[in-house]
Order: C-alpha cells, then structure tokens, then sequence
C-alpha cells in the first residue's frame, strides 16, 4: 500500500513530463494542445528557447528520478517494523567523503546549465540583425496594442502584420517595445519570449516567423483592469502579401457620400478625442487608430469578432464586451448609432 | 481562550474573570504567548486568505465565466498574496520561532520581552489597516474598496494616476506598519541566539532550528529595510509630489521592482529557513537518527542567506535588463541550487538506515522533502533566463511558487503544528484525524498544483480574470479549481483537530516523542518561567546524553 501511495507522488510530474515530450515530439507538425504552446516554436529565438528547455527538462528530469528513487527507497526500506525490538538504530552523525560528492556533483550541473544558458542568451538577446529588417513600434496602452511602422506610414492596432521570413535569407522583424501609461508584456509563445513593455524605459525583440499564418498571445504583465482582453494577434504574411497590406495601409480614410451623416456624428462627439481617422478631422491619439477599421478581425484588443453588431454593442455598451475598459459608453440615439457604424463600416 | 495552557500549575487561573484573563493576553510579554497570539492571528488570516483563493478559483473553473468582475478578481489575487505573505506565512513563522527558540535554547524568555509584544502588535494592526481598506480606501464615503494593484505592486500602476481613491494607501501602510514588526523581531530572534543561550550551548551545539531562525532574522533585516523604504517613497510620489517611480516625470518603473524584489527573493529565504527548521527537528526525531551533517547543514544555510541576497533579479529576466545582467543573474540563482541541494541529501541522509514512524508529523515532512524537491527543480527551469522568458509571469510561475509556499512551507509547518501541539497545549491531537488532513491536502494539493504548470506551458499568463477558449487551458483549470475544495477540506480537518484535541485531547507528558532537544524536557505547556532552573548542556542532543549516559552524543 506505502509503495502505491509513493508512486502516487509522481503522477503529476510524469503527466507534466509526458505533456513536454509530445509537445517536443508534434511541435513541426499543426499545433498541438494550445495555440500559444510554447513547445511549438516557429522562430529562431522561440527554437532556441526551446532547445534550451529539452536540455534543462533532462536535466532536471534526471535528477527528479534520482533523488525521488532515494527518497522512495528509504521511505520505505528503513520504516519501523511492525516486530521492532525498541532500540535505537546506529547513530550515524555525517561524512565527509559523502557530503563532497553530493557538493561537487552539484556544482557540475550548474557549471553545465549555466554555460548552455548563457550562449542562447548571447545568441538572442545579442543577435546582430540584418540591414533589411523590419522595424516595428509597439506601445502598450490600457489595454490595447498600439503599432507604427516608421519610415512606412503605417498606424495600426491590435493586429500586427510581419513578413514570414526565408531561414536562408531571414528578413526578421525588431519591435522596439514602449508603454504609454503602465506595465505591459508582449508574449506571442510560439513566436518569442516575453519581453516587458514599461513606461520611460524602451526595451526591445525581435521576431523572425519562418512559416506563415496567425500566431496568438496576450498581455503577460498585470496593467489594470482588463488585463485579461489585452489579446495578441500576429499576422505572419508572406512577402507580396505584406506588402499590399502595408500599401493598403497608407492610404488616407476612403469616405462614401452616403457614409456622411455618421462621419458627422463621429466627428462632433467625444469619438476625436481618441481616435484618429487619416485624412479627416478625428486625430486623437489615445485610443486605437480607426483609419482602417475594416481590415482587422476584431475588436476591443481581440476581445470581440470585428462585425456590425458587434461595433454597435461596443458603442453602445463597452462594459458588456470588456467590462472596465477606458471606452465610454458613447450614450447615441438609435439613429446615430446606426448611422456612426455605419461610417465606421466604411473604414477599410 | 487558551489561558490555562500557560498558567502556573495550581494557580486557578482559569477561573478567573474573562475580562481579566483577556487584559492578560493583551499585555502579555511572555514569548510562549505571544508566539500563540501570532499563530492564531495567522490561522485567522490563512481562512481569510483561503476563501479568497477559493473566490479566484471559481472564477477560472472555465473560460468566459462571469462568477465575479474583474474589478472583484483583481482585488481577490492581490489580497489573497499580500495576505497570504505578510499575514500568514510570516507570522505564524515568527509565532513558531518565538515559542520554541528560548525553550530549544534553555532560556527564559527573549532577549526583549516588550519589543517582542510591540512586534507582535505591529503586525497585527498591520493586518487590520490592509483589510479596513474594505471599509475605508476610498476616504469618508465609507465605501472604500480593496488594493487591486498586485502583490508586487509594480509602479507606474500604483501613482495616483492609475490607483484613485486610497486602496492603494491601505496597502502600502499595511505593510510598512508590519514590516516594523517583523524587523523587530527579527532583532530580538538575532539576540537572543547570540546572548541567550543556556551554559554549554555553544554555537555549534545549538539545535539547527536555531540556527536556521537565527539566519532567517538577518535576513529580515537586510530584506525588509528596502521593502519599508520603498514603501515610504511610493508614499512621497503619491502625496508629497515626489518622483521616485512616476514614469510621467522622469522616474523609474524598473527601480520599484529593484526594490522590491531585493525584499521579495531574500522574502523566500525568510519563508523557507524555518520550513527547513521545522524539517531538521521533525526528521531525526522520527527517524531515530541525529542530523546527518549538522556542520554542512549550518554552512548550507549560510550559505543561501548569503546567496539569496544575489539573486533577486531573476523575477526581472523579461524588464529588459540586457545580456551579461541577465547571464549574472542566471549564475546566482543557479548557485543557490547547490546548498538548497545538500540540505535535501542531508535529510535524506538523516532517514537512511534509520527506523521511520509515519506519525503526521512525519508524513507532512516527507512530502515537503518530495514536493521541494520538484519545486526546486522548476526553480531551476525557471532560473533559466531564456527558459523563463516563456515561464516568467504565466501559470507554470504560479504553480512553482505555490510549490514552494505550499508544498514546501506550508507542509512542514503542519508538521510542526502537529509535532509541537503536544507541548504547546498539554493534550495529544487526534491521529486518525491528522492522517485524514494529510491525505485530504496531499491529495487537492496535487491536483491543484501539479496540472497549474501545464496552463502556463500552453500561454496562459497569470492575473487574468477571464480566458479565451480554444487554448487548450480548460481542463487543466477545471482539475486546477476541484483540487481547492480538498485542500479547504483538509484545512477544516485540521482546525477541527486541534480544537477538538484542545479540550478533549489526551494530556501528555514532557516529552511525547522521545525527542532530544530542550524544549521536551520541561513541562507540557511549559510554566511562564520555562525552566525552573536553567539547563547545561554538553551535546547537541541534551535529552539523548539523558536517555543514554552509556553512549553519550
């Protein structure tokens, strides 16, 4: 029965295992078990974390299974017998011998660890980029992504597009990382580690997707309230579709006549006070940029699907999609409400 | 309450007025009572804590849910882990160390009674500002709010920009007032190790419980400094116009987390020392076997007091710190594995060739040795900078720490609850009773904390009041959330235990377990003056030397 419960012990830690090795085992194929595995690396620094992590799983793993074999070993060799005569066993106070070995065994390991650890932080954190890298600012906002493209002319939110880039000739991305008011971290799992957005200190990653598609993350540092709905969408495009994206961007809000009355609405409400639309009077800065509205998938930092009903209820009541979020509840007539999304719809 | 626990024999104590037996108790200087005050406080919290953890669980059972708003979710973690750090873990730590240092070191009392009390009730209003915060944080409306800022507190969220009202005050104060509580004691403890020992006792025959506290309470002092002057700046920035970490004026958001992690890591020394302390004396005992390695195991813990002063940035590897800082900090976490390491082999050691009784308490220390051991082992994960660039801030960090706090500390100290209750209370716990706790808890602590790794594997970040489906993390917080209600289950057990066995136990004698050290060898619970006259010792096992003239230590 003892021998049962100590197996018991492990269970978790064998399940926690196995879930790592077939992570390793499946991560070039679709991804398995979570979109944001960070076993499922589709990046050089994301690979060579994830390299790093099998050999400290090893590591670690071997001495789990030393260490816990002992412990079950003794547990259950030098219990009480059930016969016991009542004398004390032999009192052993220590050895020298013995204590070195456990010491210096030690020491190896951490000597090996360290070592493996400090070439994949030179490797990432000091990597020369080429001269044709993309160059992205993200700036974290409660609790949305704010992203510019400079020297492109391209103002976005939430979603971020980046070209795939070719193993044999990378054209990686480097976001330089800022905050707007607090504490935010950019964590796409499959694409690269976290690295913290904070206010008054710019930091900076870079990314390098080699296979094209959407990879997710979210928020990974507590900013306030809706923390939680601070989502990450990556759009990792192949070249040609990046740049049309990019050319797309660059123009000015395209305004139907019909579009007039919500254009009116947007542009004597509180809506310019925040928000900004290319080329027409609405240039607010501290909320997302709705030049191109249209061409995102959601809404709210990934918290809702971008469509018309949808619009309207964040519009109309943003505390039912992200309770606690910096919109206000824009308080419109029925009219103008139908009118401003439908301005909004124009927006692509 | 437990007055007759310390009364005089034959004194009557007891059936005196309650309003006299109460005065008593508030202005009590006597180190055995104070140490209960702080244990019982702390049990108090621990409810308070854990039905916010409760809160918080069911809130994550599945994703969308809507059991609380995220303003409720928000103040639920920052209470459960300010709660659960200055409020339980720490003072329940000092109770322990309180009662039990001068009995293990043949003294009297502490080497400052008064400070001892005014210590104790630092703390304790501490504790009480944070939570008046619920009535009070918002000023005089009287519908004041809880912190919802973190744990950590990271600037620029706590400028009054970001933090209205005074939820923020409330927590800064609470723990300013009882960081002067813990550095009081923490004053007294490095006393009375140094001048109070008994004749005979000299440092290399002291119990290593002493030496662990002794070690702890430097740390205090050299940890809990920062922390208090941190707090006091952020309270400059918020009220005297100061600049300290208001980014929007030129100051550092990275200097508060300097700061309070070079409290925060020494803070895990100061929670785990008198775990190990708690382990040193448990496991020999129940072995039959003296510490193996006594001086390694005092050079091992030197050695991390030492070395846990090094390591705090290792909570910062993602701020943007750069390459060679974060390799540095890479290499000191990495050292501290090594005597944290020796320590495990040691108590393993300790059990080799000896004749174990599963008693409870035994059987809490056990599965400490087995839980730190995994808790050390993701440590090392985690202290893997790149490695903790994914780790860092998701669930696999939550479910590490709660390793540590949980698994490791909180496990021993149940051990020491159930090994000392005998002296403490004069009665014998109830056996049958203390299995069921350490199955119950054994049991939700595992399904809560060893599947909490995997969401945090899968992406999901920590503090998020709500999740999107589709991540692959539902099942896991589903079996996260079930393992809760057992460990409630186990806790009710345990309190259930001890009241029970308070009034109804079986009284015992001096020294139920056949033990070694000083404290068994007088009275249970021991008079007001300890020691009717004061102990020599010549060994590190005084009642072995006793027990055994023929094969003295």
């Amino acid at each position: 029965m003892r021998l049962v419960d100590k197996f018991g012990h492990g269970i978790g830690l064998q399940i926690f295992v196995c879930v790592c090795c077939s992570a390793a085992a499946f991560a070039d194929h679709a991804v398995p078990f979570s979109p944001t595995n960070i076993f499922a690396p589709a990046s050089t620094a994301a690979k060579s974390i994830f390299g790093l992590s099998l050999f400290v799983l090893a590591v670690t793993g071997a001495i789990f299974v030393v260490v816990f074999t002992l412990l079950l070993y003794s547990v259950v060799k030098f219990r009480r017998q059930k016969n016991d005569d009542g004398r004390e066993p032999p009192q052993v106070y220590g050895s020298n011998q013995v204590e070195i070995a456990w010491t210096v065994i030690p020491v190896l390991i951490v000597v090996a660890l360290f070592m493996a650890t400090a070439r994949v932080i030179a490797d990432i954190q000091k990597a020369s980029l080429p001269a044709n890298t993309i160059e992205v600012v993200a700036i974290g906002h409660q609790f949305w992504w704010e992203y510019r493209y400079p020297g492109r002319g391209v103002v976005t939110a939430n979603e971020l597009h980046v070209p795939v880039s070719d193993p044999s000739n990378p054209t990686p991305t480097l976001i330089k990382l800022l905050s707007a008011d607090t504490d935010h971290s950019f964590w796409v799992p499959r694409l690269a580690g976290k690295t913290d957005l904070i206010p008054n200190h710019p930091n900076s990653m870079w990314i390098d997707p080699q296979e094209t598609g959407l990879y997710l993350g979210q928020c990974a540092q507590y900013c306030g309230t809706q923390h939680a709905k601070m989502l990450l969408r990556v759009y990792v495009q192949s070249r040609d579709d990046f740049d049309r994206w990019i050319q797309q961007q660059r123009q000015p809000a395209f305004v139907k006549e019909d579009a007039s009355q919500g254009q009116r609405v947007f542009e004597t409400t509180a809506c310019i006070n925040c928000h900004t639309v290319a080329g027409t009077a609405a240039n607010g800065r501290f909320g997302p940029d709705l030049t191109h509205l249209m061409s995102r998938d959601t809404i709210a930092a990934g918290a809702a699907k971008n469509t018309p009903e949808s619009l309207r209820q964040w519009i109309l009541n943003p505390d039912s999609i992200k309770p606690g979020s910096l919109m206000p509840a824009m308080q419109l007539s029925d009219q103008d409400l139908v009118a401003l999304t439908a301005y909004l719809e124009t927006l692509r | 309450m437990s007055t007759d626990a310390i009364a005089l024999p034959g004194t009557g104590l007891a059936s005196r007025p309650i309003v006299v037996r109460l005065h008593e108790w508030v202005t009590t200087v006597d180190h055995k009572r104070l140490g209960i005050l702080y244990i019982i406080y702390a049990l108090v919290f621990l409810l308070i804590a854990g039905i916010e953890a409760i809160v918080i669980r069911i809130q994550l059972i599945r994703p969308h849910n809507d059991f609380v708003s995220p303003q409720v979710f928000n103040r639920m973690f920052t209470m459960h882990g300010t709660t659960m750090i200055f409020f339980v873990v720490m003072p329940v730590l000092f109770g322990f160390a309180n009662y039990l240092l001068p009995l293990m070191i043949g003294a009297r009392d502490m080497a400052f009674p008064r400070l001892n009390a005014f210590s104790f009730w630092m703390t304790a209003f501490g504790g009480l500002l944070l939570y008046f915060s619920l009535v009070g944080a918002n000023g005089l409306y009287g519908a004041g709010n809880a912190p919802d800022v973190g744990w950590f507190a990271y600037a620029p969220l706590t400028s009054q920009t970001f933090s209205l009202g005074h939820s923020t005050d409330f927590w800064i104060l609470g723990i300013l007032v009882s960081g002067f509580g813990s550095i009081g004691v923490a004053i007294n403890i490095v006393s009375t190790v140094i001048c109070m020992r008994c004749p005979g006792m000299t440092l290399a025959k002291m119990p290593l419980f002493a030496w662990l506290n002794f070690v702890m309470a430097g740390l205090v002092i050299l940890a809990v400094s920062p922390l208090t002057a941190a707090q006091i700046m952020l309270l400059v920035d918020r009220y005297l116009g100061g600049h300290f970490f208001d980014t929007q004026a030129g100051g550092s958001a990275v200097m508060w987390m300097h700061f309070f992690w070079i409290f925060g890591h020494p803070e895990v020394y100061v929670l785990v020392l008198p775990a190990f302390a708690f382990v040193s004396e448990i496991v020999p005992v129940f072995s039959r076997k003296p510490i193996f390695g006594y001086s390694v195991m005092v050079g091992a813990t030197v050695a991390i007091g030492f070395i846990s002063m090094s390591v705090w940035a290792h909570h910062m590897f993602t701020v943007g710190m750069g390459a060679n800082a974060n390799t540095f900090f890479v290499l000191s976490t990495m050292a501290i594995a090594v005597p944290t390491g020796i320590k495990i082999f040691n108590w393993l050691a300790t059990m080799w060739g000896g004749k174990i009784d599963f008693k409870t308490p035994m059987l809490f220390c056990i599965a400490f040795l087995f839980q730190f051991l995994v808790a050390g082992l993701t440590g090392v994960m985690l202290g893997t900078a790149p490695f903790n660039w994914h780790l860092g801030n998701s669930y696999f960090v939550v479910a590490h720490f709660h390793y540590v706090i949980v698994g490791g500390i909180l496990f021993a100290l149940f051990g020491a609850f159930y090994y000392w209750f005998p002296k403490m209370s004069g009665k014998m716990y109830n056996e049958t009773l203390g299995k069921l706790h350490f199955w119950l808890f054994f049991i939700g602590f595992h399904l809560t904390f060893d599947f909490m790794h995997i969401p945090g594997l899968l992406g999901m970040p920590r503090r998020i009041y709500t999740y999107e489906p589709g991540r692959g993390w539902d099942t896991w917080n589903l079996i996260v959330t079930i393992g809760v209600f057992f460990q409630a289950a186990g806790i009710l057990v345990f309190l259930g235990n001890f009241i029970w066995s308070y009034f109804r136990g079986e009284s015992v004698g001096s020294d139920p377990w056949d033990a070694w050290t000083l404290e068994w060898s007088t009275n249970s619970p021991p008079p007001v003056y300890n020691f009717a006259t004061i102990p020599e010792v010549k060994s590190r096992r005084p009642l072995w030397d006793l027990k055994h003239p023929d094969d003295p230590d």
